[in-house]
């Protein structure tokens, strides 16, 4: 019984190999094994492709019918979905359909250093790197197309000239003017409030025409010895442009409860530089370094308000030597 | 059919062999060595998006009054270059589906180059042979970050201006140079002249993605020949032998699928997660700013920067050497670059390891590597977390200038813990496998010794 079985095992066993196709002529051995027969994951990866169709036409339906309600988000939707429909029936392919070959290799060679010194050998057999006058005016005929090249570079904007940076349209007389043009008169300006103005007649985009104005309680200014005079009927008018990084000082805190905020504050919102304008604009925090420009006002005969002159610094964010620089009309 | 076609692309370029070796070209496998690849597809998706956009906006400071479909901006006078991307954004068929996907990219984008540079760090991949592809990664990576500032600077609304201005500010606060080269770049002081945009436009649209394309080229070229490193997960894998999936047909399906996974999600977050809603904040003045407001995540360090140095410009009797924006925006950055570029060959010096490595570390087999990034990451994190502390203060009123001084001494703490718990944690995951390690060995052979004992009782 036992021999018996053992024949048919082995009967089998020839059988089996018979069934492995023999190579004939020409015919090549496998490089990758053959893939494992999967006939559900087919069906998923088809599935799931179709769905990827049908989500991209989906889309261009969307497209076409422009009055939708929620266009974008359907639009995105359908484009996202039919992405991701085609990524899982990859992934399905990936890890269903075709082998995962876990293959050998080597590393590349770390180095090769017969080829090394070949290189080397040629680069100084040529000759070329012996004459040293000859490499000296290679590097100076270089060099100096490379600057030629580059000296267009200054046609980009004035580099040399810095004294825009330091101009403003204020001088003596100058109307303050708010946004649309109108001339803001000091019996306009309320306590515990913040305003925009700017110098009549300028480019209000100019980082020195903006102003802000604050009117303080008269017991609270403090002003420096060299602003005194600045304020008139106690209000105070500083560049609206933060001395740290150029933004507009948007933010007033008004000191409403004394014990809790004694100061008031002009911040700015990019970085919360705040600068107290009762002192002619010094910080109190924030990363600013220099104080904020102090424009002087005067109020004219018919109650309007006027600069008394020029800032009594550069407005804007600073750069070397920014406190040497007065500055101008 | 096949053949065909491989026969005749052999006869007329001669690459079969080459070919041969780029389809069994092997892919080490883990999960982490995705991230690049997320970037790479995330990049396809930005051009992609990218070009559309270019078909409808307008590059253009010339002043325009708005009379679109969006009524609160009806009459609102604007740029071109502003009304343009609200217009993409309202009437441009979908217009906005694109908008948002190219920014929500540029974000993943940026977090995926990220995440795999932390990858390569902390598994010590950047070593030799691989230190140039690192350079060119880092490189990437800073290039990447000035195309999405760029980009975000385009769009001419409120925040654009507020961040163009805080750049301004950085730019000007360069020692000795700062102003004239603000002069060059912007045409004059701020906001500059109408060619600014066009600048920014060509760097933007064109000379910044070329040099992207370029570098990964490059660093994807040194990638191949130098092959991809790999984790000791098994003992096949050797420094001289490597063991992965081959291109094709292996890896070519998972990458397409992956591909395919990048760009739906970036789809679905374009159309159903909103981003950057422009028409809100309105046209930009120089004169207008609004509290709380945030740059992209890659930026929030910077501004983390700028907010925390103490309100001072370095000054020689009266002449201003440094002002102080450059502490923040300038020399933080370059000193966090500067150290990551270095830290191949500092690495070198301190270890004495000139080897070639083809094996990575886990963070665990180099403690002193795992500090370090420890301790850089957490700096430059809580910066960045710093940077949103108006946030925390507009949202949740926890008031402003406590947080500071918090940051102010946890920038300098929370490092020097950070790593020092980090070495700690590594040595105590080797302690624990070298236990474990005794504990198998023993185990073994008082096994083996009871069997031994076994037999001879038996005998």
């Amino acid at each position: 019984m036992a021999r018996a079985k053992d024949a048919l095992i082995a009967a089998l066993a020839l059988l089996v190999r018979r069934r492995r196709p023999r190579l004939r002529r020409g015919e090549r051995e496998r490089v990758v094994p053959p893939p494992p027969g999967n006939a559900g994951a087919e069906l998923l990866a088809i599935g799931l492709l179709l769905a990827g169709a049908a989500c991209a036409i989906g889309f261009v339906v969307v497209y076409v019918l422009d009055r939708l309600p929620a266009h974008t988000q359907l639009l995105g939707l359908a484009l996202g979905l039919s992405c991701l429909c085609i990524a899982a029936a990859l992934i399905v392919t990936a890890q269903r359909l075709i082998v995962t070959e876990e293959l050998e290799d080597d590393y590349p060679a770390n180095e090769h250093p017969e080829e090394q010194e070949l290189v080397a050998q040629v680069i100084e057999e040529s000759g070329l790197t012996r004459r040293r006058l000859f490499k000296l005016s290679l590097l100076a005929a270089g060099g100096a197309l490379g600057v030629a090249v580059l000296a267009p570079v200054a046609s980009l904007g004035p580099a040399i000239d810095l004294v825009r940076f330091y101009t403003t349209p204020w001088r003596r007389g100058r109307r303050l003017v708010d946004e649309h043009g109108r001339p803001y008169r000091a019996s306009d300006i309320e306590e515990d409030n913040f305003y925009t103005a700017f110098a009549q007649g300028s480019d209000k985009e100019a980082l020195a025409s903006s102003v802000v104005l604050v009117r303080l309680p008269p017991g609270e200014l403090h002003l420096p010895p060299e602003n005194a005079g600045y304020a008139a009927d106690g209000i105070v008018a500083f560049s609206k442009i933060c001395t740290h990084a150029g933004c507009a000082i948007s933010l007033y805190r008004a000191p409403l409860f004394q014990p809790d905020e004694p100061t008031p504050a002009l911040v700015c919102p990019c970085h919360y530089s705040t600068f107290n304008p009762a002192t002619g604009g010094e910080v109190t925090f924030g990363p600013a370094g220099r104080k904020l420009p102090m424009l002087p006002l005067t109020i004219a005969p018919n109650g309007e308000l006027r600069a008394a002159g020029n800032f009594d610094g550069p407005v804007g964010p600073s750069w070397w030597g920014v406190r040497e620089r007065k500055p101008r009309a | 059919m096949i053949r065909r076609l491989v026969r005749f692309v052999d006869q007329r370029s001669g690459t079969a062999p080459f070919l041969r070796k780029t389809l069994r070209y092997l892919f080490p496998d883990h999960w982490s060595f995705l991230l690049g690849e997320v970037a790479l597809y995330a990049f396809v998706v930005l051009v992609a998006t990218g070009v559309y956009l270019t078909l409808f906006y307008e590059n253009s400071t010339a002043k325009v009054v708005y009379h679109g479909p969006y009524e609160p901006l009806r009459g609102e006078p604007m740029t071109e270059a502003y009304r343009s991307v609200v217009d993409i954004s309202t009437t441009v068929k979908a217009g906005l589906l694109m908008r948002q996907t190219h920014h929500w990219a540029a974000d993943i984008f940026l977090a995926a180059i990220v995440l795999h540079l932390l990858r390569i760090f902390f598994t010590g991949a950047y070593r030799k042979p691989r230190e140039l592809t690192y350079w060119l990664g880092l490189t990437i990576l800073l290039v990447s970050l000035l195309e999405g500032f760029l980009g975000y600077s385009l769009v001419d609304d409120l925040l654009s201006g507020m961040g163009l201005a805080i750049a301004y500010g950085v730019a000007m606060s360069l020692p000795f140079i700062g102003a004239n080269l603000s002069s060059l770049i912007w045409d004059g002081p701020f906001p500059g002249k109408a060619d600014f945009f066009s600048r920014m436009y060509v760097a933007h649209v064109f000379l910044i993605p070329l040099l992207i394309f370029v570098l990964l080229t490059a660093h994807l070229a040194l990638v191949a020949l130098k092959h991809h490193t790999q984790f000791r997960s098994e003992p096949r894998k050797t420094e001289r032998k490597l063991v992965g999936v081959p291109m094709f047909p292996g890896q070519t399906p998972r990458s397409l699928g992956l591909f395919f996974a990048v760009a739906g999600v970036l789809f679905l977050l374009g159309g159903l997660v909103q981003i950057n809603p422009i028409w809100l904040w309105g046209p930009y003045h120089t004169y207008v700013s609004t509290n709380g407001a945030q740059p992209d995540w890659y930026l929030g360090w910077l501004i983390g920067g700028l907010r925390l140095v103490p309100g001072f410009d370095l000054v020689i009797g009266n002449y201003t050497v440094v002002p102080n924006p450059f502490w923040g925006g300038a020399a933080f950055p370059l000193v966090v670059f500067l150290f990551l570029y270095l830290w191949p060959w500092i690495e070198r010096k301190l270890t004495g390891d000139t080897a070639f490595h083809n094996l990575l570390d886990r963070p665990r087999d180099a403690p002193g590597r795992t500090a370090v990034g420890w301790s850089l990451l957490t700096w430059v994190f809580l910066i960045f977390v710093a940077g949103s502390s108006d946030r925390a203060y507009v949202l949740f009123n926890v008031p402003y200038i406590p947080q500071m001084w918090a940051y102010r001494v946890l920038a300098f703490v929370a490092p020097l813990l950070a790593g020092l718990i980090a070495f700690w944690v590594c040595r105590q995951l080797q302690e624990g496998e070298l236990v474990e390690r005794r504990r198998k060995r023993a185990e073994e052979q008082a096994k083996a010794q009871a069997e031994a004992e076994a037999r001879q009782v038996t005998v």
